[in-house]
């Protein structure tokens, strides 16, 4: 386990450098300019200077090992000075943001903790409301509540977010006027009632995004339950006289976890991806929006980091579900 | 499932008959995916047939019958401006709202089912070729990993961004958008469907009639479009299913971001961002592009429902 562990961690360093290319190379074709928000007036040879402050005059392959050094070395030391107050960095150059001109680490730090208490919280909530719709929609399959989960699904399968979102803040917002609809990131949670506040201005986009990742995770969990059921151990184990609950709660459940618990670890990325709209539609000032924004400005190295990010996630969350898999699963050696 | 018992009696009454027949009794006895092929054809019929009676220009302006509600709207607001000649309403420049729906579902639709037959073919060649030639294996599925691995909405965003003004210089604004969006979706939505084909292809390859067919000489490429590719065509089916759906979806997402097609070009997706600003007082606006996107969508996953279970032969016939 431990091999196959470090064997998949070398295995994803050229893959990720490989992506790290293909975006690089992508967002080298892009004909949007830095310098195109700059006044008129200055003249051609300043701007070619500018350009070049940039370092946009360099070659593209010393840019893409620039950015690959700031990336995977400066930066890790600007954290580690910042944790321990040492300096290894020693004012190293930091990937800077065309648009701001400010680190671009920095800005990901002050947008990363919005999307994570949106995403991250929605991600609970949707699989906390899963597991036990998969576990009762199996147990009583072609029940009435077996067809209400999966026509429940279905709908979070087929209403993109954009539209459920935008749905729920004509209903709540415009015409109830119990919510607000504008996602507010200024907001301290101080007493009782700034709480209730963030509750409030939360439950929409969490419960939009968690829609999604409970239509996803809710089919699973029945699938599996459904294979474990028919089992023989289930047989025998009701046959030894173990009472219903513990046939289904303990010795089912377990088993039909294990594929479910990797498609969680796997559904991780795509639930950021989704944050982009859900972000968009509740103006939620997050990572999706700082990438909306960042493209339309073609600011190159935010687009390339927040996107390579990404990347990792992916990456690094299939290598958990792998490792996962085999950790739960006594039957699955990958030696 | 309830109604199997029905089937099976239809079938036994007649003789020689195609297999297509049997997927298709089977497939009726699926309510919901009846019901998901009706509302599909009625959508298609809607934006394809309805311009031919409903014959108002979508982008006809019309400032002296802007923000008329729709008809409904006079059964519980006497004042409300609603007008017969405009059943759906009409925009801020007094455009027909259902002319655009209709509009923008022709586009949305079209997008839709060019970028899945895009994605189809191309997960389908590179599922067969994986597949049936194994040195070609190795390669194409480390392929398939690696771009299964890339972010892929903040790319198409990247490469929406990037070829649009090439395009649209080379092809004229309508069609290099609608090519952009096409292959965009096309080229980052194949993967599931190469590698459910090739492990499908994989295990046929193992079976009898493929060792007699290649025993009497069959050349690969007849192998493939003769033996290999009519048995593995219900997953093709089934995945093109959800692609459809996906593309859909992804097309209105593009749009929705402010990244797809033009603002006097109307697709469902854009109909519905165009509105978001004035959702508060016209909510109708919002709500009549996000049904249709989300009930033609919510339609063909029903029908691929329905397909996955009338062409697997365990379940069809019981």
């Amino acid at each position: 386990m431990f091999n196959y562990t470090i064997r998949r961690l070398v295995l994803s360093i050229p893959t990720l450098l490989f992506i790290a290319l293909v975006i690089f190379l992508l967002l080298e074709l892009a004909p949007g300019d830095p310098m195109g928000q700059m006044p008129l007036t200055i003249p051609d040879e300043v701007k070619q200077r500018m350009r070049e402050a940039l370092g946009l005059g360099e070659p593209w392959y010393t840019r893409f090992y620039l950015w690959l050094y700031q990336f995977f070395i400066v930066e890790p030391q600007y954290w580690i000075d910042g944790a321990f107050g040492t300096n290894f960095a020693n004012g190293a150059q930091r990937i800077i943001s065309f648009q701001s001109r400010s680190p671009v680490f920095d800005t990901i730090a002050e947008r990363l903790p919005q999307t994570l208490w949106v995403v991250g919280m929605s991600y609970v909530v949707g699989v906390a409301i899963a597991l036990p719709i998969g576990i009762i929609s199996a147990y009583k399959q072609y029940s009435v509540f077996d067809q209400a989960g999966t026509f429940i699904s279905m709908i979070g399968f087929s209403v993109p977010p954009f539209f459920s979102g935008v749905l729920v803040i004509v209903i709540f917002s415009v015409q109830l006027g119990w919510l607000p609809s504008i996602y507010d990131t200024t907001h301290q949670v101080v007493d009782w009632e700034t709480f209730k506040f963030q509750m409030q201005q939360m439950i929409m986009p969490v419960m939009v995004l968690a829609l999604q990742t409970t239509a996803q995770v809710s089919r699973y969990m029945r699938a599996s339950m459904l294979d474990n059921l028919g089992q023989d151990y289930v047989r025998t184990a009701r046959a030894k006289g173990l009472s219903e609950s513990v046939v289904v709660m303990k010795h089912v459940l377990r088993n039909s976890m294990i594929p479910v618990i990797t498609v969680i670890a796997l559904g991780i990325p795509s639930i950021f991806g989704g944050a982009i709209i859900t972000e968009q539609v509740f103006k939620v000032n997050g990572l999706g929006q700082l990438l909306i924004i960042a493209l339309q400005g073609s600011d190159i190295p935010m687009v390339m980091t927040i996107t390579f990010l990404l990347a990792v996630l992916i990456v690094l969350m299939n290598l958990i579900a792998d490792i996962l898999y085999g950790v739960l699963d006594p039957r699955i050696r990958y030696d | 499932m309830t109604d199997v018992s029905l089937a099976t009696e239809t079938a036994k009454d007649e003789k020689a008959r195609n297999q297509w027949w049997d997927v298709w009794d089977q497939f009726r006895s699926h309510k919901g995916a009846m019901a998901g092929l009706f509302f599909l054809t009625f959508i298609t019929l809607f934006c394809t047939a309805g311009p031919l009676i409903w014959d108002v220009d979508p982008g006809k302006l019309d400032i002296r019958n802007k923000d008329v509600r729709p008809i409904y709207t006079a059964i519980w607001d006497g004042d409300a401006k609603v007008s017969w000649a405009r059943p759906m309403g009409t925009d801020h420049l007094g455009r027909d709202i259902m002319a655009n729906i209709m509009q923008g579902g022709r586009i949305s639709l079209a997008v839709g089912w060019t970028a899945m037959i895009l994605a189809v073919l191309i997960g389908t060649l590179v599922g067969v070729l994986a597949g049936y030639f194994r040195r070609l294996d190795w390669p194409l599925m480390r392929f398939t990993d690696l771009v299964l691995s890339l972010p892929l909405l903040p790319l198409l965003l990247v490469m929406m961004l990037l070829f649009r003004d090439p395009l649209r210089a080379a092809f004229g604004p309508e069609n290099g958008i609608f090519l952009l969006i096409v292959i965009g979706i096309g080229i980052t939505s194949w993967m599931q469907t190469a590698r459910i084909v090739r492990g499908d292809v994989m295990a046929l390859k193992e079976r009898e009639f493929v060792l007699a067919a290649r025993s009497i000489g069959t050349p690969p490429r007849r192998m493939i479009t003769r033996h290999v590719l009519p048995n593995v065509l219900s997953p093709i089916m089934v995945s093109a299913t959800l692609g459809l759906a996906t593309a859909i979806i992804t097309e209105s997402a593009l749009s929705f971001l402010g990244l797809g097609f033009p603002s006097d070009f109307p697709t469902w997706g854009k109909i519905l961002f165009d509105s978001v600003d004035r959702m508060t007082a016209f909510p109708e606006r919002v709500i009549w592009p996000g049904m249709a996107i989300s009930l033609t969508v919510l339609a063909v996953n029903y029908i691929g429902d329905g397909l996955r279970d009338a062409l697997d032969p365990r379940i069809r016939g019981l």
